[in-house]
C-alpha cells in the first residue's frame, strides 16, 4: 500500500546533504514550513543553496537557517522586506551569495525545472541589469531574455490537508510556489497541517497531485513566524 | 508664520484621479504605496477586480478584527482579504496572468520615468544597498497598460521625470500615463503631454519641475 506518511520532522529532513539545493515554499510567513526549516537546522546540513521568495524574518524559520550559517547562496526576488535583518547583515560583509530573480522569472524557471522544460525566452528584465550577461533573442519583434529552468535536490512545503498518495490542498494565498516546488524537487517534503483518508480530498479540487509529493508529516499546529518575530524568538 | 499651502493633488486626490481611468470589468494590480489607495476611489458603478501576484484574483478590503488569516496576505505582506467570486492559484500561474497579458492594468510607484516610458523603480544602483525587484520586472513586461502615480519631485526636490532615466531600469519604455501631485502627463512618441494640471497649477509650474520639455496639452 502507498503511504507518502512518515512519523517526524527529523525523519523527513534526515537525507538532507551538505551542499544541496533545498527550494522552500511561502511568499513571508504565508505557506513557511516552519517546522521543517527548525529540523533542518537542527540536523546540521550546511553549504545549502536555498531557493525562496525572500530571505526570512527575525530570528526563526528561513532567517534562523541563514543566520547559522547553513546557507551559501539564495536565489530569491525580495531579500529584503520588514524584519529581514539576518540576510542583509551576511550579504553586506560579502559571506552569502545572491541570485537575484524577479519574481515571475522565478516561479517560471521553477515551474519549467519541474515540467522538464530546460530553458525559455521571457520579455522579463530585457533592457535593465538584471539581462546582462543574458542571450537576447528577438521574436517576431520583440526581444526576450534566456532564462533556464530550476530544479532542486529538495523541496520543503506546507500544505493544509493532504492524503496518503501525496494529493495536497493548500490554505489561500499560503499556496505560492508549494505546487512547482514539487514538481522542481527530487525529494518533495510536505507539512500538512491535517492528514485525510484517501478520497476525502475531491479530485476536482486537489491543488498539487500526489505523484509530485514524496513525503509527507502531520504538523497539526503550525508555529506562526510573525508571532515568534514579535515574541522576539530566537531559533534554536 | 503662515501655514504651508499644499499645491497641487495630495496622495489621496491623487489616487483618486488614477481610478477615474480604470474601466468596468478591468483585471487590475496595484503596486505598494499610493496606487494601494486607488481602490477607494473607483467610480460607484464599476465593478474591477484586483491581483495580487502571491495568488489572488478577487482581492478586498483589509480584514476586520477578528477574521484575519496571516495566510491571506497581499503583495505587500499586507492582511487582506477574498471577495464572494475569488480565486486562489499558484505563484506560476499568477505570473501567467501577467506575463500572458492577462492583467489589463497596473499602477506602480516610480523613483524616475523617462520621457521615452522607461520606468525605474527597484534600485538606485548603490553598489552598498541589497538589491531587490520582486515582480516589478515581471508586471512591466506583461502587463497590458502600465500607469504611475509619483510625486513629481523627489523629497531633496529633484525632478522624477527626466529625459533619460539614470537609475537602473525596471523596464524599458513602458509607462503609458503618469499621476503626480501636480498633472497627468501621457508618454507619447515625441515625450511628456501634459493632458490635466492639478487645480491652481499652471503649466510653467509644472515644467520648472520637470527634466525634460513638456508638451501642452
Amino acid at each position: 500500500m502507498i503511504n507518502k506518511q512518515i512519523s517526524s520532522v527529523e525523519e523527513a529532513v534526515a537525507n538532507i546533504h551538505d551542499g544541496a539545493t533545498v527550494m522552500i515554499g511561502g511568499f513571508g510567513e504565508a505557506g513557511s514550513p516552519i517546522e521543517l526549516i527548525h529540523a533542518l537546522i537542527d540536523q546540521g546540513a550546511k553549504n545549502l543553496t536555498v531557493v525562496n521568495n525572500n530571505t526570512g524574518s527575525g530570528h526563526v524559520g528561513l532567517a534562523a537557517l541563514i543566520e547559522n550559517r547553513r546557507v551559501a547562496k539564495m536565489i530569491c526576488s525580495f531579500p529584503k522586506s520588514a524584519n529581514s535583518l539576518v540576510f542583509p547583515d551576511l550579504y553586506t560583509k560579502g559571506e552569502i551569495e545572491l541570485e537575484l530573480v524577479p519574481q515571475g522569472t522565478l516561479a517560471e524557471r521553477i515551474r519549467a525545472g519541474g515540467a522538464g522544460v530546460p530553458a525559455f525566452y521571457t520579455a522579463t528584465s530585457v533592457g535593465t541589469p538584471l539581462a546582462e550577461g543574458k542571450e537576447v533573442r528577438n521574436i517576431k519583434g520583440r526581444d526576450y531574455v534566456l532564462e533556464y529552468g530550476l530544479t532542486a535536490d529538495f523541496a520543503l512545503i506546507k500544505c493544509l490537508k493532504a492524503d496518503r498518495y501525496g494529493n495536497l490542498i493548500y490554505n489561500k494565498t499560503a499556496r505560492n510556489f508549494a505546487p512547482v516546488m514539487a514538481m522542481a524537487a527530487d525529494v518533495t517534503i510536505v507539512q500538512t497541517k491535517e492528514f485525510v483518508q484517501a478520497g476525502d480530498l475531491d479530485p476536482e479540487i486537489v491543488a498539487t497531485p500526489g505523484i509530485f509529493v514524496d513525503q509527507i508529516i502531520t504538523v497539526a499546529d503550525p508555529l506562526l513566524e510573525s508571532v515568534l518575530v514579535n515574541a522576539g524568538e530566537v531559533y534554536p | 508664520m503662515s501655514e504651508v499651502e499644499q499645491i497641487g493633488w495630495n496622495r489621496e486626490q491623487m489616487a483618486e484621479r488614477a481610478a477615474q481611468d480604470i474601466p468596468n470589468g478591468a483585471y487590475v494590480n496595484l503596486g505598494i504605496g499610493i496606487p494601494e489607495k486607488v481602490v477607494r476611489y473607483v467610480p460607484a458603478g464599476r465593478e474591477v477586480i484586483y491581483h495580487t501576484e502571491n495568488g489572488l484574483l478577487g482581492m478586498g478590503d483589509a480584514p476586520e478584527a477578528g477574521q484575519e488569516d496571516p495566510e491571506l496576505i497581499n503583495a505587500g505582506k499586507k492582511l487582506v482579504t477574498a471577495i464572494a467570486g475569488a480565486a486562489y492559484f499558484h505563484h506560476a500561474d499568477s505570473f501567467s496572468m501577467i506575463r500572458g497579458g492577462h492583467i489589463d492594468i497596473c499602477v506602480l510607484g516610480a523613483m524616475q520615468v523617462g520621457e521615452n516610458g522607461d520606468l525605474a523603480n527597484w534600485s538606485t544602483g548603490n553598489p552598498d544597498a541589497i538589491p531587490a525587484v520582486g515582480g516589478a520586472m515581471d508586471l512591466v513586461a506583461g502587463v497590458k497598460t502600465i500607469r504611475v502615480i509619483t510625486q513629481h519631485v523627489t523629497n531633496k526636490g529633484y525632478p522624477k521625470l527626466v529625459s533619460a532615466c539614470t537609475f537602473p531600469l525596471t523596464g524599458a519604455g513602458v509607462v503609458s500615463r503618469i499621476y503626480t501631485d501636480l498633472a497627468v502627463i501621457d508618454v507619447t512618441p515625441e515625450g511628456f503631454k501634459v493632458v490635466e494640471l492639478a487645480p491652481g497649477v499652471d503649466f510653467e509650474y509644472v515644467q520648472e519641475r520637470t527634466g525634460c520639455d513638456l508638451i501642452a496639452a
